[in-house]
């Protein structure tokens, strides 16, 4: 019988049904980082427990790192404490941590993929939710809470429900300046902040198979703000490419038997799918979000929404919200916003392929006077990609501050936030009240070349035309 | 590990409308800079209840005929967004005992379920009759009745769903799996076995 990927990974992995009706399932690679394991060691503790197979958890620190301080103890005790406790857990419990002495520290959804510890045909376990990024390379990857950090720790598994599945084939050619963000953002606009509950996404078609791993990795990092927990991306030629060499991938003598196996997940032509969306291409322009959820996106050439125009009472009364915190006239049009911060980061976009796009088009620009312009690589290892090939340096000579590794102002638990109302053009992932660390701080989203017109000109802007994008 | 049978839970309600109510806005990031979930209670829907300059905003559940409310209710795609357990822990160190709302985002329900909180879905003309009858009499006792799927309150009654698993795992008192997922690691152990990548 034909399967997707999603079954068949599900299936390699289930261990036995439990009381309840839920699958256990074995994960076999999971990720920690300083915010949601250490109540999971203390449990672990409290329970005299061990960690089952400590080769098969990897730790890094992401989100409280401050990006312009790398001396310890931090300023922010808090901060210390949290990086103490994951340094004490790591290695009283045997886990392999990515520290920052190791200079391959970085947003932990950066870091499986570049050591190769991201794999296809896996199941993987973070307790982050943006782990749906690992999908990318067709492993079926789920963000979990700290009390399932503990089962993961102590059992290497955990009791899950299996997902429907939601084919989502993009088929076409993408025009240009349009990115992978784009992509996301529009398939979030389309299905709704809530569309994927319940459902794995299967992202396919021949956008997705032209796309590198990076840009799968942006589009798979967002699954969840469109409310599926996970989203993949079948392994293919360009999966294997990506991981080659890298220090936890197979080694040379097994390669041929892993890429043979890894083969194997790849959904069946002709198999069953739960739902089926079909989106064009051509449909999808530079997208940018106006409001409080990601799903609340518009064309770059498109007006703010109009409440008076809603087809429903919730639409309505969702406008209303939004509009009134954003600070934005209904029905105006989006391009011309002025903002007040450009951040250039995070696990959707702080890889290195993100950096040369916006290298590419801003060199000989400076950014707008009064714009606060930031700059942060998602790893080390990316940082000193950058730096190797001088992007830093354009980016520095353009206004970005260049900062060192971490997940930054996309949630601002450390000193990277939006101050009093500031506006600001994000290459992250959410636009939530609040999220970039003032109460009143005003996100918007769109991708990084995006974010570098908005830079340039202070004000929110069409790419392409800023930069004369025609190919 | 026996764990309570979670059948019915009862207290006083409080509505907090709105969709969308995502885990930021339940539990702002700066609270999690902690070591332990000790405390989180305090700073449950924080920057809604309080202005940029620290002022209360007279919050539902800060509202006196409110306090010490074990019911929350609210709308549909509830608890979006992060996978910070911290969200459902907040809820609970604030006193809440379950969450009825229209539906709920993945994570945050399977934490919650996990926790022992009874997350369970109601139609929206429900949760309004449930709301309307709470302003009208705040002490009133709302019963969440997670084995016969209704929510009572004064003379009146709604259904309610809730995933079966989710169902299942509350009232037979196996909400947090941690003993039963220990109890298979012998078949843990030969499953992996099985896969050249989970080699030590």
């Amino acid at each position: 019988m034909s399967k997707s990927l999603f079954e068949k990974v599900w299936d390699a992995h289930a261990v036995r049904t439990l009381a309840n009706g839920q699958t256990q399932l074995l994960i076999g690679t999971h990720l920690i980082h300083e915010v949601t394991s250490p109540q999971a060691f203390g449990m672990l503790r409290d329970l005299g427990l061990k960690v089952l197979m400590p080769h098969r958890t990897f730790a890094t620190v992401d989100h409280i790192v401050p990006t312009n301080e790398l001396v310890e103890p931090y300023k922010d005790p808090l901060a210390q404490a949290m990086m103490d406790e994951l340094r004490k857990n790591c290695a009283q419990f045997d886990v392999t941590f990515f520290d920052r002495a190791s200079g391959k520290q970085g947003i932990v959804h950066i870091v499986g993929p570049e050591q190769g510890i991201t794999q296809p045909g896996t199941t993987i376990a973070c307790g982050d939710s943006h782990t749906s990024t690992h999908g990318a390379f067709g492993a079926i990857a789920f963000g979990i809470g700290t009390s399932q950090v503990r089962d993961v720790l102590a059992t290497q598994t955990m009791a899950l429900g299996a997902l429907k599945v939601r084919r989502i084939e993009v088929n076409g050619k993408l025009p240009a300046g349009v990115y992978a963000k784009d992509v996301i953002l529009h398939i979030i606009r389309m299905l709704g902040v809530n569309g994927g509950t319940g459902f794995a996404y299967e992202y396919a078609g021949a956008v997705f198979d032209g796309f590198s791993m990076e840009e799968r990795m942006t589009v798979c990092n967002m699954s969840i703000e469109g409310g599926a927990r996970v989203g993949y991306v079948n392994p293919d030629e360009t999966t294997f490419a990506y991981l080659k060499g890298r220090p936890y991938s197979p080694k040379p003598a097994q390669w041929d038997a892993a890429v043979a196996n890894w083969k194997r997940f790849a959904s069946d032509v002709g198999c069953r799918y739960d739902d089926v969306v079909k989106i064009n291409a051509g449909d999808i322009a530079p997208t940018v979000t106006w409001g409080i959820n990601p799903g609340q996106g518009v064309a770059i050439t498109e007006n703010i929404p109009d409440p008076a125009k809603a087809t429903s009472d919730d639409e309505r009364a969702g406008i209303i919200e939004a509009l009134a915190y954003m600070k934005l006239p209904a029905g105006a049009p989006i391009k011309g916003t002025k903002i007040n911060v450009a951040f250039l980061g995070s696990c959707t976009n702080g890889r290195l392929s993100d950096f040369q796009e916006v290298a590419k088009y801003i060199k000989g620009h400076k950014v707008a006077a009064g714009v606060r312009a930031i700059a942060v690589p998602g790893s080390q290892i990316v940082a000193l990609q950058c730096e190797k090939l001088g992007l830093d340096k354009i980016l520095s000579e353009a206004g970005f501050e260049w900062r060192a590794a971490g997940c930054s102002m996309c949630l601002a638990m450390n000193p990277d936030k939006l101050i009093g109302d500031e506006l600001c053009a994000s290459s992250s992932n959410r636009n939530f009240k609040g999220r970039q660390g003032s109460i009143t701080g005003r996100t918007v989203l769109m991708s990084p070349v995006m974010v570098a017109a908005a830079a340039v000109t202070g004000k929110i802007a069409d790419a392409r035309e800023v930069f004369a994008v025609n190919s | 590990m026996a764990l309570e049978k979670i059948t019915s839970v009862s207290g006083r309600g409080v509505y907090v409308p709105g969709n969308d109510i995502d885990t930021d806005r339940i539990i702002p990031a700066r609270f999690m800079k902690c070591v332990v979930f000790a405390g989180l209670g305090e700073f449950l829907f924080y920057d809604v209840r309080h202005t940029p300059e620290g002022v209360p905003t007279g919050h539902p559940i800060d509202q006196p005929q409110h306090k010490g409310a074990e019911i929350l209710l609210s709308g549909a795609n509830f608890g979006c967004g992060s996978s910070r357990e911290h969200a459902p822990q907040a809820i609970h160190k604030a006193g809440f005992r379950a969450v009825i709302a229209e539906n709920f985002a993945e994570i945050f329900f399977g934490n919650s379920t996990t926790l022992g909180i009874p997350c369970v879905n109601a139609a929206r003309e429900d949760i309004a009759k449930v709301a309307a009858a709470i302003e009208q009499n705040p002490a009133i006792e709302v019963v969440v009745d997670v084995a016969a799927l209704e929510v009572r309150f004064g003379a009146d009654t709604i259904k309610i769903t809730q995933r079966q698993s989710a169902r299942d795992a509350l009232v037979n008192g196996r909400w947090d799996a941690i003993g039963e997922l220990i109890d298979g690691v012998p078949a843990v152990k030969m499953t992996a076995a099985k896969l050249p990548y989970m080699a030590a």
